[in-house]
């Protein structure tokens, strides 16, 4: 694993002169350390619904106020950014994953199985990402769980992600250390896993990352519809009530500003580790040698 | 009569190992209507030098002083505004992988109008245009038909003559060719430096060819300026440097290539081309050289004149034997 | 009786499938040659792009199959080899390919290139025994391991990766290295270490070489025999030093007049047919050259392609102004470097 601790140590001293992505993984890592030290100090009981007395602007006791189901807002802030990190995480994770295998078969491999699997992308890809969301949500009839959120989100995360790796599969198998491998004795998986995959890390990362961010705003724009796990504090179920209160109309603030700003600093995160790993992998953008 | 004189330029890369000096004050004329060959190996710096002449240089190389003199006017001084009209109006350039370049989505007459309509200061008629394009296509031996292909159609050979029709497209006085057939076949090679030869003649052209061909070079030019390291090393007319190079390195550049008129030993230069990042005291090329002395480590020579026409920056250029 | 490695009247065509009718083009054809263990000879492929001379290299490499007879090696066609057979078979075919810059994977150490064979083919279980053979290699090879070991392929200049990849193929002890363009992205400085290194595993060694090239100077230079392909077809087939000398297909002619000599006193002559070489994708049915050709003979030429005529013991031209000679077919070919 020695040239692994090597390539971690380049990429690490190329940060120093790649500001975004650097900057762009501080923003999200103080989201992270928001949830996980919120949830060590403040009990997340408090976020459940009558835990405080209800449409209580900010003050000492409620830091960030109340909603009108009684729950007090800067513990749900707590715990809807820990929950929508996780949703977006996981099914970020189970996206790329599908991306990975299926850009390497179809980018390495060809033929039939090339042609008919992206054009399941191709087509998949032009329907409205909201629409499909919106119709498989409303067919689940039971209350939405955790777990099938992530599994709705991440079903539709998974292509953008497909096209890129095997666009770069493409190209990579055209190497020339692809026939010295052959020549040493390789198969092709070993080919694929050993000499192709390695290369292919920083648009393994930043294909985990597309497909973070598209969950992200699937699963938000999901739960601000209602469409979401009704039971659970998450940043977009939070909007959603506070839409169906009219905390705007309202003047209560401090209900749908806090999630407003978090979704906007995660999404400025993503955008910024986006545009990063872009210049990792696009070497015409990096603007030092 | 010298139309372009290179006087002491110098071109620098800013790296975060600090400065590295790619072109270090060479200084060279082209006559006009000459052939004039720049020979040298990669890292030599003569492609930097072509882009340099042309104003091309991008960060983080930069001019870092000397003079490129047109007709007696510095072109390293001239504005963007005046820099415009005489690129391609009287220099060209066609770089390295120039067939390469070559836009795939436009035909081959977009290409070559491309440049005369921008350069053009009236109202050039659309058929006159076509009718220039016809007479530049014909001047590179190339047929009617292919101004209407594109790039892909076309063969190595074809596409490098289009970067040639591109070149002349604004009769220029000078054409810079850096390694015009450095990707092409043997005969094709042939073929291309006849029809530069033709134009040059045809046109009164001056021609720098930038390479590292030595045969080439004895084929095709009338002087040669051999580089190293990015200093000149030795300049003269061509069947006098071939005959009794006056240089180590331009010795060994023509003997140690294996020819076709007999097999034997494989020679070549031993060491490895200087880091310029770090380049040796003294002579650049001294640790490589097969009659170095103690001197040639202490101190850089100069370019003198050993004869008339004949420069040469060797410490020991005397000792060169045939 | 079987050859080290043969090929048996071998062509490779692409496409020309049925569905949507694509023409058909024809990368080689007809080709037969013979690679035996003893003794070890180096056979330059002397060609220019399109020749096929890739193409032969990969048939022969066993990454692609002919569309038209086989490759045999021992005897055995490689389209069916086993599994164990076809690790044998990499032991003893290695090569050496054009490009020093994307032949190694930028992601790792050079030794990578160097372990990966050795354990893939499982010729040492021991990091040991695999450092020590290394080390062997290089030095034969004239590199320095501690310098060269241990690190990046961007921290080696062009010609030391060319070198590490001929010692990589020397490591295996083969009994054929197949040279692609070796040295033509090294610096003619540079050159000669690396020929030198590929003359020595043939003298030395016992390794044969099978040396593809467009360069004509330094095949001839490092070549026992020659073999010239134009257009996917074989041209002229003998010794190195009669080819060059004394060419006598039109295009072999050609080709060596126009080696750019380090010569002023030797310039071309300016009198040079329109080599138009592949501008239209003519199908002619006659001789490959016979468009460009300054010997052409009117009516004969383009209308039916000339078989090879064998027109000295070890020598073969195809070209129908040796009509006179005794005819010989593509399967005997392999026979007149090997009689």
């Amino acid at each position: 694993m020695k040239p692994m601790t090597n390539h971690i140590f380049r990429v690490a001293s190329y940060g120093r002169r790649n500001p975004k992505s650097v900057g762009g993984l501080a923003v999200i890592l103080f989201l992270v350390l928001f949830w996980l030290a919120g949830s060590m100090l403040i009990s997340p009981s408090k976020a459940e619904p009558i835990s405080g007395l209800p449409d209580q602007p900010p003050s000492w006791k409620y830091l960030l106020g109340t909603d009108s189901n009684g729950r007090q807002l800067l513990p749900v802030m707590i715990v809807g950014t820990g929950l929508t990190l996780r949703i977006g995480f996981v099914a970020g994770c189970i996206g790329v994953c599908v991306a990975i295998i299926l850009g390497f078969l179809t980018g390495y491999y060809r033929g039939l199985l090339d042609t008919l699997i992206m054009g399941i992308v191709d087509i998949l890809l032009t329907i409205p990402p909201l629409a499909v969301l919106v119709v498989i949500a409303a067919m689940t009839v039971e209350v939405i769980s955790l777990n099938s959120m992530i599994l709705i989100v991440a079903s539709l995360s998974w292509m953008l992600p497909t096209r890129t790796i095997r666009a770069q599969v493409l190209s990579m198998r055209e190497s020339g250390y692809v026939p010295m491998a052959k020549l040493s004795g390789m198969n092709d998986l070993e080919i694929i896993v050993r000499e192709l995959m390695p290369n292919l890390l920083p648009y393994l990362a930043a294909g985990f990352v597309s497909a973070t961010a598209s969950a992200v705003l699937a699963t938000i724009g999901l739960e601000a519809l209602g469409l979401g796990p009704q039971s659970l504090p998450t940043l977009g179920m939070t909007i959603y009530w506070a839409i169906s209160f009219s905390a705007l109309l309202r003047g209560m603030w401090w209900w749908w500003l806090p999630p407003v700003i978090i979704i906007a600093a995660l999404f400025v995160g993503l955008f910024l580790l986006t545009a990063g790993l872009d210049e990792i992998a696009n070497p015409k953008l990096r603007r030092s040698i | 009569m010298d139309i372009l004189q290179i006087r002491n330029l110098r071109v620098y890369y800013q790296t975060l190992q600090g400065t590295l000096k790619a072109v270090d004050r060479v200084t060279f004329g082209l006559k006009t209507g000459e052939r004039f060959g720049l020979v040298g190996e990669s890292g030599s710096g003569k492609s930097t030098l072509a882009f340099a002449i042309m104003r091309l240089t991008k960060p983080p190389a930069y001019v870092a002083g000397g003079e490129v003199l047109l007709n007696g006017i510095d072109l390293i001084k001239m504005d963007a505004v005046q820099l415009r009209t005489h690129r391609l109006a009287q220099i060209a350039l066609v770089p390295q992988g120039a067939m390469d370049s070559l836009n795939p989505v436009l035909r081959v007459k977009e290409q070559i109008v491309d440049g005369i309509v921008d350069h053009a200061t009236g109202r050039e008629q659309k058929k006159n245009l076509a009718y220039r394009v016809y007479e530049l296509l014909e001047k590179v031996g190339l047929q009617k038909e292919v101004a209407n292909m594109y790039p892909h159609e076309l063969s190595g050979g074809m596409k490098q003559r289009v970067c040639l029709a591109i070149a002349i497209s604004l009769n220029p006085k000078i054409i810079i060719a850096d390694e015009p057939t450095s990707a092409l076949d043997v005969v094709v090679q042939r073929q291309i430096m006849l029809a530069l030869g033709e134009m040059q003649k045809s046109l009164g052209l001056s021609i720098l060819l930038v390479g590292h061909d030595m045969g080439l070079m004895a084929q095709f030019a009338d002087r040669i300026g051999v580089m190293y390291a990015g200093k000149l090393m030795e300049i003269g007319p061509i069947e006098k440097v071939f005959k009794n190079p006056l240089h180590p390195y331009t010795q060994l550049l023509i003997s140690c290539p294996p020819t076709l008129e007999e097999r034997g030993e494989f020679k070549g230069i031993p060491g490895l081309p200087p880091l310029i990042s770090d380049p040796p005291p003294g002579c650049v090329f001294h640790p490589r050289c097969p009659i170095t002395k103690d001197t040639c480590s202490l101190e850089a020579p100069e370019m003198i004149e050993s004869e008339p026409g004949r420069w040469v920056a060797c410490l020991q250029h005397d000792r060169v034997s045939q | 009786m079987s050859y080290f490695l043969e090929a048996r009247n071998i062509a490779k065509a692409y496409g020309g499938s049925g569905l949507f009718h694509k023409k058909e083009t024809v990368a080689l054809e007809a080709i037969s040659m013979v690679i035996k263990e003893n003794p070890a000879s180096i056979i330059g492929i002397a060609g220019e792009s399109g020749s096929g001379k890739t193409t032969l290299a990969r048939l022969l490499m066993g990454f692609i199959h002919p569309t038209q007879g086989q490759v045999l090696y021992r005897g055995k066609d490689l389209k069916h080899i086993t599994r164990r057979e076809k690790m044998t078979f990499r032991k003893e075919v290695q090569a050496v390919f054009q490009d020093p810059f994307g032949a190694y994977n930028p992601f790792y150490k050079i030794d990578h290139a160097l372990y990966t064979p050795l354990k893939k083919l499982q010729i040492v279980n021991s990091k040991a025994k695999a450092r020590q053979m290394i080390e062997e290699a290089m030095e034969a090879i004239g590199l320095n391991p501690d310098e060269t070991l241990g690190r990046f392929p961007q921290e080696l200049s062009g010609g030391q990766r060319q070198r590490v990849m001929v010692a990589r193929a020397f490591l295996l002890k083969p009994r054929l290295i197949l040279a692609d363009e070796p040295v033509s992205m090294v610096d003619a400085s540079l050159r000669a270490t690396i020929l030198q290194s590929l003359r020595k595993l043939n003298k030395e060694f016992g390794i044969s070489i099978l040396y593809i090239s467009h360069d004509l100077t330094t095949t001839y230079q490092i070549s026992d025999h020659i073999v010239v392909l134009y257009r996917g077809t074989v041209a002229e087939i003998g010794d190195i030093d009669h080819v060059i000398k004394d060419p006598k297909h039109p295009y072999s002619q050609l080709l060596v007049e126009s080696i750019p000599r380090p010569d002023p006193a030797k310039r071309w002559s300016h009198h040079l047919t329109a080599f138009r070489s592949h501008e239209s994708d003519r199908i002619s049915r006659g001789c490959k050259f016979a468009a460009d050709c300054p010997r052409v003979i009117p009516n004969l030429c383009p209308a039916s392609p000339p078989p090879l005529y064998q027109i000295q013991r070890q020598r073969a031209v195809r070209c129908f102004l040796y009509k006179d000679a005794h005819e010989i077919s593509n399967e005997e070919m392999s026979k007149v470097l090997d009689p």
